[in-house]
């Protein structure tokens, strides 16, 4: 299975990528764009065929390495 | 003074880190490689600066959980003194032996520069032959300085004396100036609750000499080298 996790930053936590992305893209001309937040993405190959099991699991690696529970939140994703 | 300092692949002040400590104790520090586990024996485990793992997913991240951090978190446990550089903040903190993280700086570039530091807590073992409040100059050099921790973690260090030190203006006045990364509360280092473990952004190592540049920091290490030697 294929766990797509996402990290981003926490709310609050400030995210100076994201307020540079912002300001880039209203010097390109892209008129009303607010706040912009700037995470990642990590997609995992999992063994695992169970899709609550692979989530768990990638819940688990996010949790102890892929985000950093201090300034970033995450969630998972699966698809098969 | 035993003291042992933790080589990561990606690492590269370990050495400035060995000249420091040798200068001030008049021993050699055993080079450490991320492989090994046997701590013993030692006073202090330093874990310098650079680019462990190449920074990879976030700095410090990997080098957290390698094979010798868990010698470094034992080692603590016991009671043992603790020095994290720079990168070796970040480890720490990623390793969970400090709270908070440090965050890009705030002006999303890497900086490479003189500061100048307040020290917020003396009588320490790390800050023993300093004044509280005295200001000396170091150097920072790192693209992830901005500490930061919740409002609820940062009254805890403030009111629990863990505020090791904070980036000041030479008068010891605390200016938007004097602290280019951006960090809350103005805070380049901080020690755990027991003050054995300590965490510091700027490269103190950096200026132990005059030939390289001056030894306003020099302090640090001959405090340490007094408490180990007594």
């Amino acid at each position: 299975m294929k766990a797509i996790v996402t990290v981003m930053p926490k709310p609050g936590v400030l995210d100076p990528q994201g307020k540079a992305i912002a300001r880039a893209l209203g010097h390109l001309g892209f008129g009303g764009v607010g706040e912009v937040r700037a995470g990642k993405v990590i997609e995992l190959e999992l063994a695992a065929t169970d899709a609550e099991a692979a989530r768990k699991e990638a819940a688990a690696m996010a949790e102890q390495l892929l985000a950093n529970t201090v300034i970033e939140s995450f969630s998972v994703t699966i698809s098969q | 003074m035993r003291a042992g300092i933790i080589v990561f692949p990606g690492i590269n002040r370990e050495r400035d880190m060995a000249l420091a400590l040798a200068l001030a104790s008049g021993r050699k520090p055993r080079m450490l490689w991320h492989t090994e586990t046997d701590l013993s024996g030692l006073d202090l485990v330093v874990i310098p600066g650079g680019f462990s793992y190449g920074d990879y997913l976030r700095a410090g991240a990997m080098a957290a959980h390698s094979p010798i951090m868990g010698a470094v978190r034992a080692h603590a446990a016991r009671g043992g003194y603790v020095l994290g550089a720079c990168n070796g903040f970040q480890i720490l903190t990623e390793a969970g032996l400090l709270p908070g993280a440090l965050l890009r700086n705030v002006s999303l570039r890497f900086l490479a520069m003189d500061c100048h530091l307040r020290v917020e807590r003396a009588g320490t073992v790390f800050t023993g032959h300093f004044q509280k409040g005295e200001v000396f100059r170091a150097v920072l050099a790192h693209g992830e300085g901005n500490y930061y921790a919740d409002e609820t973690t940062l009254d805890r260090l403030e009111g629990e004396g863990l505020v090791a030190f904070r980036y000041a203006a030479p008068d010891g006045r605390l200016t938007p100036a004097a602290n280019p990364n951006g960090s809350a509360r103005a805070i380049a280092g901080i020690f755990s609750p027991n003050l054995r473990v300590l965490g510091l952004m700027p490269h103190a190592e950096n200026l132990v000499d005059p030939l390289a540049g001056g030894d306003d920091a020099k302090k640090l290490f001959e405090g340490l080298a007094a408490a180990f030697a007594a």
